[in-house]
């Protein structure tokens, strides 16, 4: 990895991984990974929006909760095991105290018409920032090997497929995952100049 | 309330969840349709109001998603531990209940992750470990934004939830043109909807 994070800052310890990750998940309301590309990508600069996407893409692929899978593989690429173990410890610990600590105060949500509405008006926020985070990535979409006009209708579609006809999303993962891989197999196959170290896409640096 | 359960029935719990850990393509809420009818249905180990105030607890709280099955491990340990009010051996029961809960969903998936990911870094020079990450990526994009689509649509009825919707597409446009801390959006709506102005 040390060659693709030349010119991204990365964390210089374990116990660093871990409080950023503490410090990451106590801000998520209503869902950490906005946070974590906010953070990880625009702030600390870790690493670029391709790097983001493509790990998202396999956090999200593989089975469990994404977002551990997401931190643990961030954690492992810069610490191995003890890395993977710090991030995933400081995205849970933190939380797990303070959401123990209000199920023992109230026993469940509070069920009051103020606390009801301000979760409500918090979940309308929290939708707004996952549609700007998914945006943002979008524009990472014109480096993509299969051309910008073929990557948007792939985005569109599985929107669509999801969003609008609520699919299982296991099958559109699968469906329309499989045919967009092969297209860009077939994308990588037919362009091997592009496949020399400087443009391979796990390797840009934006 | 609740009965004590076995080693056997702890057991039972933690595999239950190792088995969804594996299950769970697309995160870990897909599988609650079958956590519910094994914890309340099959098992009586859960409520079905404490079912649903784990899940909407830990939604709205900070921290991973996740965490709603912590909650629900702490339930059934504190329910077979004979309530609250009973003291530390319920407390007790709880915390084994999110250690196992937790661990089951989250360590078979992990390895399992962690093990792809490596291959992966070690692979990255095939074509086709290259076409997956490419091919995936307008996918998951698109599947991002239809969270967000999904988390405001949950209300249907434009005369009513038109402000909800009004609400989300200007912290959309917010979070798209300025670096505003996200934490100030979030309470900002907070406190719109405590007003009960939405």
């Amino acid at each position: 990895m040390s060659s693709e994070a030349q010119e991204s800052r990365h964390p210089q310890s374990k116990t660093e991984l871990f409080m950023v990750f503490t410090f990451l998940a106590l801000q998520g309301f209503g869902g950490v990974l906005t946070v974590v590309q906010r953070e990880l990508v625009e702030r600390r600069k870790w690493m670029t929006k391709v790097q983001f996407v493509e790990e998202w893409s396999v956090a999200q692929v593989m089975p469990g909760p994404n977002v551990v899978n997401l931190c643990l593989m961030i954690g492992g690429k810069y610490f191995g095991v003890a890395g993977a173990l710090a991030a995933v410890g400081g995205l849970i610990c933190g939380p797990l105290v303070l959401v123990l600590g209000l199920a023992i105060l109230f026993g469940g949500v509070a069920d009051n018409a103020v606390a009801q509405g301000a979760l409500k008006g918090m979940g309308a926020v929290a939708a707004g920032l996952v549609i700007a985070t998914g945006l943002k990535l979008g524009t990472s979409l014109p480096k993509n090997p299969m051309g910008l006009w073929t990557a948007i209708p792939f985005a569109v579609i599985s929107f669509a497929c999801v969003g609008i006809f609520r699919w299982p999303l296991p099958w559109v993962l699968l469906g329309l995952g499989s045919l967009a891989c092969l297209i860009a197999y077939r994308a990588l196959k037919q362009l091997p100049s592009r496949l020399d170290a400087k443009t391979r896409p796990d390797q840009e640096v934006s | 309330m609740g009965l004590p359960l076995s080693p056997q029935d702890w057991f039972d719990l933690f595999v239950h969840f190792a088995f969804l850990s594996l299950m769970g393509i697309g995160g870990a809420i897909t599988t609650a349709p079958e956590m519910h009818r094994y914890l309340v249905t099959e098992k009586n180990w859960l409520t079905d109001s404490s079912f649903s105030s784990s899940i909407a607890l830990a939604q709205s709280a900070p921290g991973p998603n996740v965490l709603f099955i912590a909650l629900m491990g702490w339930q059934v340990g504190i329910n077979a531990g004979g309530g609250l009010s009973a003291g530390a051996p319920a407390w007790w029961l709880g915390l084994l209940g999110v250690v196992l809960t937790m661990l089951g969903i989250m360590l078979p998936s992990s390895i399992l992750t962690y093990k792809a990911t490596k291959w992966a870094h070690v692979n990255r020079d095939l074509t086709s470990v290259q076409a997956f990450k490419s091919g995936m990526a307008p996918i998951v994009i698109g599947l991002l934004v239809s969270t967000g689509w999904l988390l405001s649509a949950a209300h249907r009825d434009f005369s009513q939830d038109w402000k909800i919707w009004l609400v989300t597409a200007v912290a959309t446009g917010v979070m798209l043109r300025t670096s505003i801390h996200m934490m100030w959006l979030i309470a900002a709506g907070g406190i719109l909807g405590a007003a009960g102005l939405l």
